[in-house]
């Protein structure tokens, strides 16, 4: 009798240890936020651009971190969708967008055009472009995430999307065809 | 001599040399270009700027493009002339695009610019010589064209305890470094004295391929008293590779991400070290270069000495290039060469040969088989990776397991493609990862960089926004506030009356304080006089301090507040009448009264006074208040309208009427008060008097 007694006693004894270091460590270590979220987030290209139907990247990380699609990101294009499906382990599915993968832009104001009235600076999601009232706008390339925000509110439509033109620095070897693709008679006819 | 023990290098191929081809005859001056395309990158870094403008005269040596970061290499004109374009033009690259070049037509006079030659550079400090290395545009001329004074300023706390002098030439078919070496070993030697001078190193190493007797021997001969080491290195592909060379050499393998300066170590190219003695001694930029010319596309292969910016084409021709025989162009050597589709692109800094060779010299790869896994590949690789794990991740995109895999540490040799029997491109795949790799670096950086900056502004404006809340309550707070104190001021006012302002009432208060100070002051010198004691010397002295401060304190209050509107003391005047004249009435009233009760003789005379006095304050009152235009916003608004400003004339027949009336009053209540008859009749005659001015004044104006 005394045996069971002193059993039930240690295991009752232990689950309130180990249950106020539970709630000690539940207070003391409380995550703030959703951390699926912020890794979610870190993959997003960060374009602030809206196209996913979200007010920003992160907005939009945290609806995938809560169900939603994870082909909605057409500046990420591809490669974010895979990062993503590897993140969640979920299959990846083909882009959700009308004109698909867009190759990297930047804006451009034709300075001639611009009247000065900084709306696309307020528009402008990383404050890359400079310029004040009634002086002429200009866009920071090095800053500009290519979102298209700052077009639509130019009254005087000056402002152009173009795409980032190759350097030498920025050119890549192409991957070679994979074995068994190609044989060497065609390759003659190639030639 | 000196041994220097070797430690041999582990991998590596032994391709056919096909060395002799270019390397027996002297080195060739090449003939003067037409049109010099000089690019403004020909090396590692950043891009340089143009310094001339299109129609501008250059001299040979002078400097047309500079940029003015760190790691960059100006660029000189190669030969005199005129800059005829500066725009994209053809680059000796593997994407064949197309890159900024200042285009110089030139006139054939060879002209230099007036150079700056420093004889003796042992009494010149190591920051000149540096910086005399840096003016001239030196990068080096092995192959990647990294800026040679950047290498060449070490970090404080790395000192170079070895410095090796890079003759290898291990890559096939290239002899451009043979012949330097047997042709200007003096310069080379003295180049390398610069270059001790500068850096301090504990030991030099001349390091050369032992394929090239004769390289060795001009070494040799050149070495002198120097106690330089000239090493013969076993001839094997890759050892001139910078890492390759410090490991067979020193028996040291450079870590992983880091660089030779790191052990202490700097390797320098044999060209380069020519180039530094050109730009130290003779004072010449690099402007020129020696550059192989070879394969059996050509007729006589040979070494050239020619411009920067020659167009290849013109090289070629001028080795007798058979352009119906060549079938690949190679920009390089035939290890880690490149294909060059445009002949119309010019040497460079870093051209060290062209290589046109014939479709039996250099047959296209057959198509690539599947991996084996045979291991020959691990086997032969210099910097001891695993290409076929590598090819593997990188046919799978596997960038984690490749970076594990250290892909980065690849030197792009080929020798692993070389010795492989299924012919797998596989350098191509360790280029095309790494690209891939860097790519996605960048861009996770810009996203990195796109979302500080988004959320900064995030933060900005929900600061400008609280900032603003906080602005729009405390102006509601102060609307509140006034519109209070207003509330109360109009309660005050009404309450009071016609109450003088608090400002009045401030000077009236110290008004009395000073008259109150000044009457103690007065009192205590009195009491002085009587009791002379010095208690009391002491407070007359207070007092007089205290009076004399309220005295003051008034003046400044006085002096402060705004002189009252012009209507102010006629509207005080006004006031004052009009409470004199209502005291007045109060207190014949009162004095009335009493009379009705007690009548006494004494008490009528008092009330008759009174009266008298009532009667005139009265009239002084109706005088004042005609008599101020001022102050009519006591009459009615029309009448003031109406009413222009009375002239003098008009104040005088008014004065007199209002005498008239008065004296009429008195007389009347004088007689009604049963007034004693001389009184009466003095009334009467004064009476007269003024109805007789009045009339005077009334036949005036009517005169008027």
């Amino acid at each position: 009798m005394s045996m069971v007694f002193i059993a039930v006693t240690a295991l009752v004894l232990l689950s309130l240890v180990f249950g106020a270091i539970l709630g000690f460590a539940a207070v003391r270590f409380r995550v703030e936020g959703n951390p699926i979220a912020e890794q979610i987030n870190a993959l997003l290209p960060q374009t602030q651009c809206g196209q996913c139907g979200y007010p920003g990247c992160k907005p939009y990380a945290e609806a995938i971190a809560s169900g939603e699609k994870i082909n909605k990101c057409p500046p990420g294009g591809e490669a974010t969708i895979q990062a993503l499906a590897e993140l969640l382990d979920v299959e990846p599915e083909p882009l959700d967008a009308v004109e698909g993968e867009k190759p990297q832009m930047v804006a451009f104001i034709r300075e001639a055009e611009c009247i000065g009235c900084t709306k696309c600076i307020q528009a402008c999601p990383v404050d890359a472009i400079l310029g004040a009232a009634k002086q002429m706008h200009t866009v920071i390339v090095s800053e500009c995430t290519g979102c298209d925000l700052c077009v639509e509110p130019c009254p005087v439509d000056c402002i152009d999307m173009i795409p980032v033109a190759g350097t030498l620095q920025s050119w890549k070897w192409e991957h070679p065809l994979p074995p068994g693709t190609l044989i060497a008679t065609d390759r003659e006819a190639l030639k | 001599m000196n041994i220097w023990p070797i430690h041999p290098l582990r991998g590596g191929v032994h391709p056919p040399e096909c060395k002799t081809l270019s390397n027996q005859q002297p080195i060739q001056i090449a003939p003067l270009a037409k049109q010099l395309i000089v690019p403004l990158l020909q090396h590692l870094g950043c891009s340089t700027q143009a310094l001339v403008s299109v129609g501008d005269d250059v001299l040979k040596g002078q400097l047309i493009a500079d940029s003015n970061t760190f790691i960059s290499a100006a660029v000189h004109a190669p030969s005199s002339g005129t800059v005829s374009f500066i725009g994209p033009q053809p680059y000796p690259h593997t994407s064949g695009q197309l890159l900024d070049a200042i285009v110089i037509d030139t006139d054939g006079l060879d002209r230099w610019c007036p150079l700056k030659p420093l004889a003796n550079f042992k009494e010149a400090t190591a920051a000149e010589l540096l910086e005399k290395i840096r003016q001239a545009g030196i990068s080096g001329l092995g192959g990647a064209g990294f800026p040679t004074v950047v290498k060449l300023s070490p970090k404080a706390d790395q000192p170079i305890k070895t410095l090796i002098i890079n003759g290898t030439e291990c890559e096939p078919y290239i002899t451009a470094d043979d012949v330097l070496m047997r042709e200007k070993a003096t310069q080379l030697m003295l180049g390398i004295d610069i270059l001790v001078h500068i850096l301090q190193p504990e030991n030099v190493l001349i390091a050369i391929e032992d394929n090239k007797p004769e390289a060795l021997a001009s070494v040799r001969q050149a070495l002198q008293q120097r106690n330089y080491y000239v090493v013969a290195v076993p001839t094997i592909y890759p050892s001139g590779g910078e890492r390759q060379l410090i490991q067979i050499l020193t028996g040291k393998e450079v870590p992983a991400a880091q660089l030779p300066a790191q052990l202490g170590i700097l390797c320098q190219n044999v060209g380069t070290v020519v180039a530094v003695h050109d730009a130290v001694i003779e004072g010449k930029p690099l402007i020129s270069r020696i550059t192989t010319l070879t394969g059996q596309a050509l007729r006589t292969p040979m070494n050239v000495e020619c411009l920067v910016g020659t167009p290849v084409l013109e090289l070629l021709e001028f080795a007798g290039l058979q352009q119906a025989k060549m079938s690949r162009l190679i920009a390089g050597g035939p290890m880690m060469g490149f294909t060059l589709n445009s002949l119309s692109a010019p040497i460079i800094k870093t051209s060290n040969c062209l290589l046109a060779a014939t479709a039996e010299e250099l047959p296209a790869p057959p198509p690539a088989m599947p991996c084996i896994r045979c291991g020959d590949c691990a086997e032969v690789c210099p910097a001891h990776l695993l290409p076929q794990q590598l090819h593997f991740y990188a046919l799978g995109g596997d960038h984690p397991q490749l970076q594990a895999h250290n892909l980065f540490d690849c030197i792009e040799c080929g020798a692993c493609a070389y010795v492989c029997p299924s012919s797998i491109p596989l350098v191509q795949y360790y280029r095309a990862a790494k690209a891939d790799i860097r790519e996605l670096e960048k861009k996770q950086a810009k996203s990195e960089h796109a979302k500080e900056r988004f959320e900064f502004r995030q933060e900005r404006l929900r600061l400008e926004e609280e900032r603003k809340e906080a602005e729009r309550q405390a102006r509601a707070e102060r609307l509140a506030k006034t519109k209070a104190e207003q509330a109360k001021k109009a309660a005050q006012a009404e309450a009071a009356g016609h109450q003088a302002s608090t400002a009045d009432d401030d000077v009236k208060r110290l008004k009395i304080a000073a008259s109150m100070a000044q009457v103690a002051l007065r009192k205590a010198e009195k009491q002085l006089e009587t009791h002379n004691t010095e208690e009391l010397k002491i407070q007359i002295e207070q007092l007089r301090i205290t009076a004399e401060q309220a005295k003051q304190a008034l003046a400044a209050i006085n002096a402060a507040t705004p002189t009252p509107a012009p209507s102010k003391p006629a509207d005080d005047d006004l006031k004052r009448l009009k409470i004199a004249a209502s005291m007045a009435q109060v207190t014949l009233r009162k004095a009335e009264k009493q009379l009705a009760t007690h009548h006494t003789e004494e008490l009528q005379t008092q009330v008759e006074q009174l009266r008298v006095s009532a009667e005139q304050a009265k009239h002084a009152l109706d005088a004042a208040t005609a008599a101020a235009p001022v102050t009519a916003e006591t009459s009615a608004p029309v009448e003031k309208a109406a009413k222009p400003e009375l002239s003098a004339a008009e104040h005088a027949l008014k004065k007199a009427k209002i005498e008239v009336a008065m004296k009429r009053a008195a007389l009347r209540k004088a007689e009604r008060a049963e007034a004693a008859v001389e009184i009466l009749a003095a009334l009467q005659t004064e009476l007269t008097q003024a109805e007789q001015s009045l009339a005077e004044l009334n036949q005036s104006e009517a005169g008027v």
